[in-house]
């Protein structure tokens, strides 16, 4: 008996105190844990590996068809003295700066525009978004032509009304000065429905009841505006603004198709860059540091917008502003 | 690895039918007494995988099928020909020699096969057959094929680029031909500029023609971007004198010659504005092909010129080859060689010439006497084009480096960059030997 009950004394004790692993089982962190191991391979293998390759291929010399030996910040080193690289930088901030104010005013106009009661809204609507849903190499291919130094359309007409003389050609894709404001033109026409769509979706979540109000206490179009309408649509404004100049940021298609960098690298974005250094020229290594050099621009944009604009009182559900 | 794309589907399709209607031609027939008596006899159930560059002339790309089908029907050789474009092959060869699968054969551009030399099927002995047989290659042909003693690649044909210009326009400007001295050429240009009817060549992103153009700058005046050691030797007085020549020459070009791209001096050539450029034959072929009277009008109004010869006092042109590279991972390399003979052997390659009525040129000498040189005056400079070239690199070794200059632009962007006035002499150099030391390193 006394042996059965100096036997059974450890099976009980196992029982009253579960080992480590008996209380993992329950744990429902754990059990959490292993739930999440799906969604957090599917970013590792997307999201982590291919970005982590490519800033490890920045610092290697790999070329198309055979890998490379780890060098270091030598890619970097080079792109600092390189004055192509440093132009397509500057030009990827001028292009991204200005298409994005020029995007922001004339969408929010458009957007304001539309909220409007007028005839035909739906149809007027539908047909702010053509530049939206033509695919980008198309339209870009319709910019080629109108900006083409002989067939330009802009040309003749102005030659048409008498304000240039006949004969007289503009350079538009040959001049590098003219080739930027070309392409910037053309990626604004671009984004605009984009911005201005997004904007009237966030005006029409506005309850009208505040418009009645502030008129009836006699507010002005623009007291109307600075006080509701731009406070309520601040955290879409952040949102799409933020998109769109991600967007633009990182345009390739529409350089690609209309000038593919040239003339003499004027209108090469860091993206256009990066593919003709690395895929075309063969240099994965330089081009991924290239692209790999946009990263730091793209995340203090993302900051700017999400810290700047986004952190209102009213967000945290106080009334005030 | 066989891939079945509706376009491999279609141009199986297409082979048979061609196979089934060829039957008892002469052409069949040729290619079975061949078959016979070729020193290159196919394994048994050998099937090939083919990718070839993408065509621009129709009637070479029926033509090439004619031949392959002539081949699959006289030996039992299935062979998949899959296309991709110019700026395609490249990449695509080289991720199959580096991973050791993928197409047999590639027939790619320039010095494709000087990547991965050791990844390259010996072919020396269909070289020495074909060379026996048709009068020896041209140096270029060697320059391309061979590595030491070894031949890597065939060098199947050249495509060739030339002065084209308008026979009315250059005698209203006071000239009856295309002067053949860089001194002539720049007055003649002068005077089409003077007549409101300029020229053009190419500074922008145009990876044939703009090249060319360069190319032909540089070398024409004793420049060249590195010397015999792969020493970078761009920045030189030779240079200098090939980029103030060149500034000259772009300042009585029409307006816009820094955006245009391999398309845009073909689309004002048969469109009026442009009297003078250089370009393969592709201009001439479509506006003779086509219906509408404007364009036949052109293409009686146009010629073709040599490139003129500068200080360098000899012709120093780069014109692009098209070399027949076979894998040494294939299973059937015997297939392979008895391919690439077969091709090139006068009974196929003399109708494929013809068909490609002047964008290739042959680069084995008996084809000199091919219709298409004679038939048409025409097409006569382009005959010339494999014998006249230089090699990618001039000087320097024909590797990838001086395939990486040529995709990078190096030195068309070197020309641009004074001519649009962006850089100095002196600055423009110094970038362009920067980019160079940094790919020569």
């Amino acid at each position: 008996m006394a042996m059965d009950s100096l036997a059974a004394t450890p099976a009980r004790m196992a029982r009253s105190e579960p080992s480590r692993w008996d209380r993992l089982r329950v744990n429902r962190n754990w059990l959490g844990l292993w739930f999440m191991v799906p969604a957090m391979a599917f970013l590792l293998l997307f999201l982590a590996y291919p970005l982590g390759l490519g800033i490890w291929m920045s610092m290697t010399d790999m070329r198309i068809g055979r890998g490379g030996t780890f060098i270091g910040i030598e890619n970097y080193v080079y792109l600092l003295d390189d004055r192509d690289f440093l132009r397509a930088t500057a030009f990827t901030l001028t292009y991204t700066f200005v298409a994005s104010i020029f995007k922001f005013a004339i969408g929010l106009y458009l957007a304001i525009l539309l909220n409007n009661n007028m005839p035909f809204k739906a149809i007027i609507r539908a047909i702010v978004l053509i530049p939206f849903i033509v695919p980008t190499v198309l339209s870009a291919v319709a910019f080629w032509w109108i900006f083409d130094t002989q067939f330009s359309i802009i040309t003749w007409l102005l030659r048409k009304s008498g304000l240039i003389e006949p004969g007289y050609l503009i350079n538009w894709l040959g001049d590098p000065f003219l080739a930027q404001c070309s392409v910037i033109f053309a990626n604004i026409w671009r984004g605009i429905p984009f911005i201005a769509i997004t904007l009237l979706a966030g005006l029409q979540t506005v309850s009208p009841s505040l418009y009645e109000a502030a008129t009836l206490d006699g507010a002005s179009n623009w007291q109307r505006f600075r006080y509701i309408t731009y406070p309520l649509l601040t955290p879409i404004i952040a949102v799409v603004m933020t998109f769109s100049v991600l967007f633009t940021f990182t345009d390739f298609q529409l350089i690609w198709a209309m000038t593919r960098g040239g003339p003499v690298n004027a209108t090469h974005l860091m993206a256009t860059l990066s593919y003709q250094r690395g895929i075309l020229g063969g240099r994965l290594g330089e081009g991924a540091a290239i692209a790999t050099a946009m990263v730091p621009f793209l995340l203090a944009a993302i900051m700017v917008s999400w810290f700047g604009l986004q952190r209102r009182k009213w967000q945290q559900g106080e009334a005030n502003d | 690895m066989t891939k079945l794309t509706r376009r491999s589907a279609l141009k199986g399709g297409a082979g048979l039918l061609g196979a089934g209607a060829l039957a008892g031609s002469g052409f069949t027939e040729f290619a079975k007494a061949w078959a016979q008596a070729s020193p290159f006899r196919p394994e048994a159930g050998a099937t090939l995988n083919l990718m070839r560059w993408r065509r621009f002339v129709v009637a070479e790309d029926e033509a090439f099928n004619r031949i392959v089908a002539a081949f699959s029907a006289a030996t039992g050789v299935r062979i998949n020909v899959t296309s991709e474009s110019f700026d395609d092959m490249q990449p695509k060869a080289s991720v199959a020699a580096n991973t050791g699968t993928g197409p047999d054969m590639f027939w790619a551009l320039y010095s494709t096969p000087h990547l991965f030399p050791q990844r390259c099927l010996d072919v020396s002995d269909v070289a020495d057959y074909l060379g026996k047989k048709y009068g020896g290659w041209v140096p270029v042909a060697e320059a391309y094929g061979k590595l030491g003693d070894k031949w890597i690649a065939i060098p199947a044909a050249i495509n060739g680029g030339y002065i084209n210009y308008r026979i009315s326009q250059i005698k209203a400007a006071g000239f009856n031909e295309v002067p053949q001295t860089n001194a002539g050429f720049l007055e003649l240009c002068k005077a089409l500029k003077a007549k409101n009817t300029p020229a053009g060549f190419p500074l922008g992103r145009a990876s044939g023609d703009g090249n060319a153009y360069a190319y032909w700058l540089l070398w024409s005046h004793n420049a060249a971007q590195v010397d015999e050691n792969s020493k970078v030797i761009i920045r030189s007085a030779e240079t200098e004198a090939a980029l103030n020549y060149a500034k000259a020459l772009y300042d009585t070009f029409i307006q816009g010659t820094a955006a245009w791209n391999d398309a845009s001096n073909n689309r004002l050539f048969l469109s009026g504005e442009l009297s003078l450029t250089a370009n393969g034959i592709s201009i001439y072929a479509a506006a003779n092909a086509s219906a509408d009277a404007k364009q036949k009008e052109i293409a009686a109004d146009m010629d073709h010129a040599y490139w003129p010869i500068g200080p360098a006092g000899k012709p120093t042109e780069i014109q692009l080859c098209f070399p027949m590279v076979t894998m040494g991972y294939t299973k059937f390399p015997n297939a392979c060689k008895a391919f690439t003979a077969f091709m090139l052997e006068a009974e196929q390659f003399n109708p494929w010439l013809e068909a490609a009525a002047g964008y290739l040129t042959h680069t084995l000498n008996a084809f000199d006497n091919n219709p298409v040189w004679t038939k048409d005056p025409k097409n006569r400079v382009f005959r010339d084009a494999s014998k006249r070239s230089l090699v990618a690199g001039h000087r320097g070794k024909l590797d990838e480096k001086a395939a990486t200059a040529m995709a990078d632009f190096i030195v068309v962007d070197m020309f641009a960059n004074f001519c649009t006035g962006r850089e100095t002499a002196a600055g423009a150099m110094q970038l362009a030997e920067r980019q160079l030391q940094r790919i020569y390193r």
